[in-house]
């Protein structure tokens, strides 16, 4: 398979990533703190959500790879999302 | 084309040895044929456990009171018995055996894309099954049931972490199988094989593929939370400490459900490979089969709550899974017509392999329709937890996919060892255990319906009838498996030569050499008409 997609990313931008992944982790805990009700797993799962796609995107070279792979991931996110909404079926009407 | 079938100048995949001796020949070689011998082997002795199991249970119950064996045992040998055979057995079961050993060859490639990690699946594979049955041994036996749920699995003092770490490492054999079937299929179709040239046993194992990549993991990682649980006192599940018991059961579910479409889809697909074959007619609705083997691997993800109706869940959830359950019922009942559309008017011989599937039909049919009385709300308050439930998804997952494994066996047997079995035993072992089946698993609808609770040793008085036609309902059974057994192991030596094409199948495996050349193909064969055509 010719590879044509090659792309070499700069250590700066990974050292920028590594950085902001540790401030959301930070801002994760902090946000603890604040009485966000049943809001809080919405929030946490927001936040983790940011970091995966950081993760995706950079780190696992996502950002730069065929476009196939990019609508492969985000297809797999949205079931594992329909997979929670469904799940919260029970927890918020209970 | 191809090798010429009956050219007899060709080394087998048998006598290929890679210059290795005894036993290396096996656990080093990285053919997709001999690994999925591998898990054939490996399989029928663990099922020869876990049937052993199964029968001791059912001899306690043959009487009131304590038979065989007390409380305890019989906890932990029901608890075994259903890791050995969902963990161990059904949900490798045809994509590791069959799968292995057929998808390739179905669509023109001399292997799978990553034959090594294919290797190393199975010998993860080995591991996870010593882990569950050491979990034997020690404290005692797990007694949890197989469904390990929260909070008494973090509770009992009995062997619960070797069954569950030995589960979680058996899901990552499974994953690393589905991930090389997705790219054998995406990369490796000979030329000529669109999508809807592809038959129909590979799509299943591509729809189940996907299910054993994305849901494998949260079985994974639910179980690591149990381990958590034990070992440091988290508190995920533990109502004392904030958590939810039946977050586990969420979590757990939202893996074996789809594990139920894992075991049923590969059935389903070898179904749709033998009964073309012996109505000499092409299937009928290939596209719709494919479309609802998808639809179920789909929204298979989404109906697990059903295991859960009575565990507290809010009146919406109920409601949305009830009807999603409902749902998924559609595509199977697709497969149904479109099979039985297909004998419609075919010149039907009835050989044995024909007859395991005209029997999966006919059981998976029960087992699907008891599966609406446990979809709706009412009905399943009445008999969850009763041996109402034991029936139906032993009529799903043993009749299903057991009566499909079993005929895929004897359907692939004479191209898989080049050797042809006694069909007069075979059909007399069909017979045996078709008979012994329903006389095992019939009466459990009645006595679940009577409110017969499973998971006891004991019962009343007025169940005794039930079960005692039950019990021997199971000794027919293992009678029918025990000849199937023999004759089979037997015929893999000695039986009769059998040509290449034996049921005059239209499929690639059926255009090469019994058994397989080593690289399956001299030259990648190219394809240029759709499947099942018969001329």
């Amino acid at each position: 398979m010719p590879d044509s997609t090659h792309h070499t990313v700069p250590y700066r931008t990974y050292a920028l990533i590594l950085v902001l992944l540790l401030v959301l982790t930070g801002i994760s805990v902090a946000v603890t703190q604040i009485e966000l009700t049943k809001w809080s797993t919405l929030v946490a799962l927001l936040l983790a959500g940011i970091k995966t796609s950081l993760v995706m995107a950079i780190f696992m070279h996502l950002k730069f790879d065929q476009r196939i792979f990019r609508v492969m991931a985000i297809l797999i996110i949205l079931l594992l999302g329909v997979v929670m909404v469904v799940t919260f079926l029970d927890y918020l009407f209970r | 084309m191809t090798a010429s079938p009956e050219k007899k100048s060709y080394k087998s995949f048998l006598e290929e040895d890679g210059g290795r001796k005894g036993i290396f020949k096996w656990i080093l070689s990285t053919d997709h044929k001999r690994i999925g011998l591998l898990y054939l082997y490996s399989m029928m002795a663990w099922f020869i456990i876990g049937v052993t199991l199964g029968l001791l249970m059912k001899l306690e119950l043959i009487a009131p009171g304590e038979t065989l064996m007390g409380p305890q045992s019989y906890n932990a040998t029901f608890t075994v018995h259903g890791v050995i055979m969902i963990f161990l057995i059904v949900i490798p079961g045809l994509p590791a055996v069959f799968g292995n050993f057929m998808l390739p060859i179905q669509i023109g490639a001399r292997d799978v894309a990553f034959p090594r990690l294919n290797l190393l699946s199975w010998y993860i594979y080995v591991l996870g099954s010593i882990l569950v049955i050491a979990s034997l041994f020690g404290n005692g036996a797990p007694d949890t049931g197989w469904t390990f749920y929260a909070p008494y699995s973090f509770r009992t003092g009995t062997n619960m972490l070797p069954a569950a770490l030995g589960a979680f490492v058996l899901g990552f054999s499974s994953i690393l199988t589905g991930l090389n079937f997705i790219v054998t299929i995406h990369r490796m179709r000979a030329p000529g094989m669109t999508w809807l040239k592809m038959p129909l046993f590979p799509w299943t194992l591509y729809g189940t593929a996907w299910i054993q990549l994305l849901a494998t993991p949260i079985v994974g990682i639910t179980l690591l939370m149990v381990a958590g649980e034990r070992i440091l006192n988290i508190g995920f599940f533990d109502p004392a400490k904030g958590g939810d018991p039946i977050l586990y059961q969420h979590l757990f579910w939202i893996y074996s459900h789809p594990a139920v479409y894992i075991m049923i889809l590969p059935a389903m697909g070898a179904v749709s490979e033998i009964i073309p074959t012996f109505a000499r007619k092409t299937i009928f609705g290939y596209r719709a089969i494919v479309i609802s083997t998808l639809a179920i691997a789909f929204v298979g993800y989404f109906v697990w709550g059903h295991h859960m109706f009575t565990a507290g869940m809010s009146g919406t959830a109920l409601f949305a899974f009830s009807i999603l359950t409902f749902l998924v019922a559609i595509p199977s009942a697709v497969k149904v017509f479109n099979w039985i559309a297909t004998m419609h008017k075919g010149s039907i011989f009835t050989e044995v392999p024909f007859q395991w599937a005209a029997s999966f039909i006919f059981v998976f049919m029960v087992g699907g329709l008891t599966g609406l009385v446990l979809g709706a709300l009412a009905t399943n308050v009445h008999v969850h937890d009763t041996h109402f439930v034991v029936a139906h998804f032993h009529f799903i997952v043993f009749g299903g996919t057991g009566f499909a494994f079993f005929g895929a066996l004897h359907y692939w047997f004479p191209k898989i060892f080049g050797r042809m079995y006694d069909r007069s035993w075979a059909q007399t072992g069909w017979i045996f255990f078709f008979l012994g089946f329903l006389t095992l698993y019939g009466p459990m609808f009645y006595l679940g319906i009577k409110g017969m609770p499973r998971r006891y040793f004991d019962y009343l008085e007025e169940f005794h009838g039930g079960n005692i036609i039950s019990s021997l309902g199971a000794l027919v059974m293992v009678t029918g498996f025990v000849i199937i057994l023999i004759n089979l192991v037997k015929s893999a030596r000695h039986g009769e030569k059998a040509p290449a094409n034996p049921w005059g199948g239209t499929n690639l495996e059926w255009r090469i050499p019994s058994p397989p050349p080593v690289e399956n193909f001299e030259e990648i064969p190219v394809i240029d008409k759709a499947t099942y055509k018969f001329d």
